[in-house]
C-alpha cells in the first residue's frame, strides 16, 4: 500500500466522523450541558468555600470558574472518547466497525486513525465550550486558544485508546453505566480538574498521589499549562508517553472476537 | 481468484462451531453456502473475513495463506453482511466514499466507481438520499454495490436477502447471478432459503459446523437419491421444507 492509500483512507475516516457529527449536532450540543452546569451552578456554589492560591500557570489569583474550565475541557475528552471507543466495540458504531476492519489497511492505523477522528469531534466540542466560557469571564490568553490544541488531541487520543483497551479486555464493564462509575468517575474526581492537588496532599496524602498516578491529572495539567501559554514538560511528556503505550496496547491488542463487531455476544 | 478452506475448526469457549471444514471454491462460479440458523455459516464468513482469527486450519487465497497476506485478502474480497453495516444517516453516495476511501481510493476514483455501480444497480437517481430513506431490498443493492467498489474477485453475502419480500430476494439473487456471469465474480452466497439454490450450482450444506456435501446441486441429489435439493435439504439436516 502506497502513502497515498492511507492518505485517502485517513481523509475518508475523518470525513465520515464529521459527517455524522453534523447529522448528530443536537446530541453533541446537547453534550455540553454537563460542563456547562459544572462551569455555571457547580463554580459559583463553590467559588466560596475553596480559595485558590496563586499557582502555575496562573500568575496572579483566579476565579473558581478560571480553575477548573481546563479540567472541564479534559471531562469533556473523556466522557467523549470512552463513550466513542465503547459504541465501536459495542453498539452504534457495530456495523461500521466491519465496514472498517475490512480495509486491507493495517489494523493499527484503522484504530488510532477512528480515535483520532472522533478525538477531533471532541476538540471541536471543546473551542465551543471555551467559546461559551467566556460568558463567564474565563478568559484565557487569545493564543492559548492555539497552544492548546496538541493538548486537546493528545488527550483526546489517550482517553480513547484507554476506552478500547477497557471495552476490549474487561467484560464486566459492558455498558457506559459501569465505565462510568468505575473509570469515568474515579479517573475525574481523582485527578487535577477540581482541585488543585496540593490542596489533596493536605487532606489525604495517599489520594494526592493516587491522583499523581492518574494520567488524566496530567492531560488536565498540559491542557492548563498550554491553554495559559505556559510549558509543562512533565505534564505533557507523562501525557505523550501513556498515549503512546495505551495505543499500542489497544491496538495491538483489539480482537473483533472479543467484542460484539460480528454481531454475535459469545465468548471468545 | 480462488479460496481454499483446508481443515477449518472453530469454538466458541467449549462450543464447537466448525469442525473440519474443507472446500475450495471454483473462479467464476456462483456457490451456495446453505445451513440452517446456527449451522456456522457466519463463522464460516468471519473467518473468511478476518474478524475471527483462525484457531485450526489454514485458509489459502490464489493458494497463499490468508494469514500472511491478509491485505491483499482484504483488497480481493467483497463482504455484504448479514446484519446491515451502512451509515443510515449518512447518504447514499457518502456511504459508497467511505467505503472507497478505506480501501485507499481517492475521491475522484472513488466518485466515478461509486457512480457506475449506483448506475449498475439502477440507484443512481437515488445517490444523494440518506440510506434511511431506502426500503430495505434498496439498501441490500447499495451494500453489494458498496461491496463491489474495489472492484474484488470474489464476493461474500452472508443471508443478504433476510427481512426482504420475496419478490425483493428473487431480484437480488437473480441480480448477483448475473453479476457472476458478465464480471466473473466468484460469489459465496449464504443462505437458510433453498428457493434461493439452483440446481446447477454448486452447493455446499453446512449442518452443526460439518460439511454434509460439496458439488453441483445436481451430483448431490443423484449421490442421496432425493428428488431436488429440498428434498435433500430435509434428509441431511432434519430441516423442514421452507
Amino acid at each position: 500500500m502506497k502513502a497515498a492509500h492511507y492518505w485517502h483512507c485517513f481523509v475518508g475516516i475523518q470525513t465520515r466522523e464529521w459527517l455524522r457529527f453534523w447529522q448528530q449536532r443536537t446530541r453533541f450540543a446537547s453534550a455540553l450541558v454537563r460542563p456547562l452546569l459544572w462551569l455555571v451552578v457547580f463554580a459559583a456554589g463553590f467559588r466560596a468555600v475553596l480559595g485558590i492560591s496563586i499557582i502555575p500557570p496562573y500568575q496572579t489569583y483566579i476565579t473558581y470558574e478560571t480553575y477548573i474550565a481546563p479540567g472541564l475541557c479534559g471531562m469533556i475528552i473523556l466522557f467523549n472518547s470512552m463513550q466513542g471507543a465503547l459504541s465501536m466495540v459495542y453498539d452504534r458504531e457495530l456495523g461500521s466497525m466491519r465496514v472498517l476492519l475490512m480495509s486491507p489497511l493495517p489494523r493499527p492505523f484503522l484504530l488510532v486513525t477512528k480515535l483520532l477522528a472522533m478525538g477531533v469531534v471532541s476538540v471541536g466540542q471543546v473551542y465551543v465550550f471555551l467559546l461559551l466560557a467566556l460568558l463567564v469571564d474565563v478568559e484565557p490568553p487569545l493564543w492559548g486558544y492555539l497552544a492548546v490544541l496538541p493538548a486537546l488531541i493528545l488527550a483526546s487520543l489517550m482517553l480513547g485508546a484507554l476506552g478500547l483497551l477497557i471495552a476490549t479486555w474487561i467484560k464486566q464493564l459492558e455498558n457506559f453505566a459501569g465505565v462510568m462509575n468505575f473509570v469515568i468517575f474515579p479517573m475525574f474526581f481523582m485527578s487535577s480538574a477540581l482541585y488543585p492537588l496540593w490542596r489533596m496532599n493536605e487532606a489525604s496524602p495517599w489520594l494526592y498521589w493516587i491522583c499523581q498516578f492518574n494520567p488524566f491529572t496530567h492531560a488536565v495539567e498540559a491542557i492548563r499549562f498550554s491553554l495559559y501559554l505556559e510549558w509543562n514538560p512533565m505534564a505533557f511528556g507523562i501525557t505523550a508517553g501513556v498515549t503512546v503505550v495505551l495505543s499500542l496496547l489497544a491496538t495491538a491488542g483489539f480482537r473483533p472476537q472479543r467484542t460484539k463487531i460480528l454481531g454475535t455476544s459469545k465468548p471468545a | 481468484m480462488t479460496i481454499e478452506a483446508r481443515n477449518i475448526s472453530f469454538r466458541y469457549g467449549d462450543k464447537p462451531v466448525l469442525k473440519e471444514v474443507s472446500f475450495a471454491l471454483t473462479s467464476g462460479r456462483f456457490h451456495a453456502l446453505l445451513g440452517p440458523n446456527g449451522a456456522g455459516k457466519s463463522t464460516l464468513f468471519g473467518l473468511l473475513t478476518r474478524l475471527l482469527a483462525l484457531q485450526q486450519g489454514e485458509l489459502l487465497l490464489a493458494s497463499q495463506s490468508l494469514k500472511k497476506q491478509p491485505s491483499e485478502a482484504m483488497r480481493q474480497i467483497g463482504v455484504v453482511f448479514q446484519q446491515n453495516a451502512l451509515d443510515l444517516d449518512l447518504t447514499v453516495r457518502q456511504n459508497l466514499l467511505y467505503h472507497a476511501a478505506l480501501h485507499g481510493l481517492s475521491r475522484k476514483e472513488a466518485r466515478t466507481r461509486g457512480d457506475r455501480e449506483l448506475a449498475r444497480f439502477e440507484l443512481l437517481e437515488r445517490a444523494n438520499d440518506p440510506v434511511r430513506k431506502l426500503n430495505g431490498g434498496h439498501r441490500r443493492r447499495v451494500e453489494i454495490a458498496r461491496a463491489l467498489l474495489h472492484e474484488p474477485s470474489l464476493l461474500l453475502l452472508d443471508e443478504p436477502t433476510v427481512g426482504l419480500d420475496v419478490a425483493s430476494r428473487r431480484a437480488l439473487n437473480d441480480h448477483v447471478r448475473t453479476l457472476c456471469d458478465e464480471a466473473g465474480l466468484t460469489v459465496l452466497w449464504a443462505t437458510h432459503l433453498i428457493e434461493e439454490v439452483r440446481q446447477e450450482d454448486r452447493v455446499l450444506i453446512l449442518h452443526q459446523g460439518q460439511l454434509l456435501a460439496d458439488g453441483s446441486g445436481q451430483a448431490i441429489c443423484e449421490a442421496e437419491g432425493t428428488r431436488d435439493l429440498a428434498e435433500t435439504f430435509h434428509t441431511l439436516t432434519g430441516a423442514g421444507y421452507p
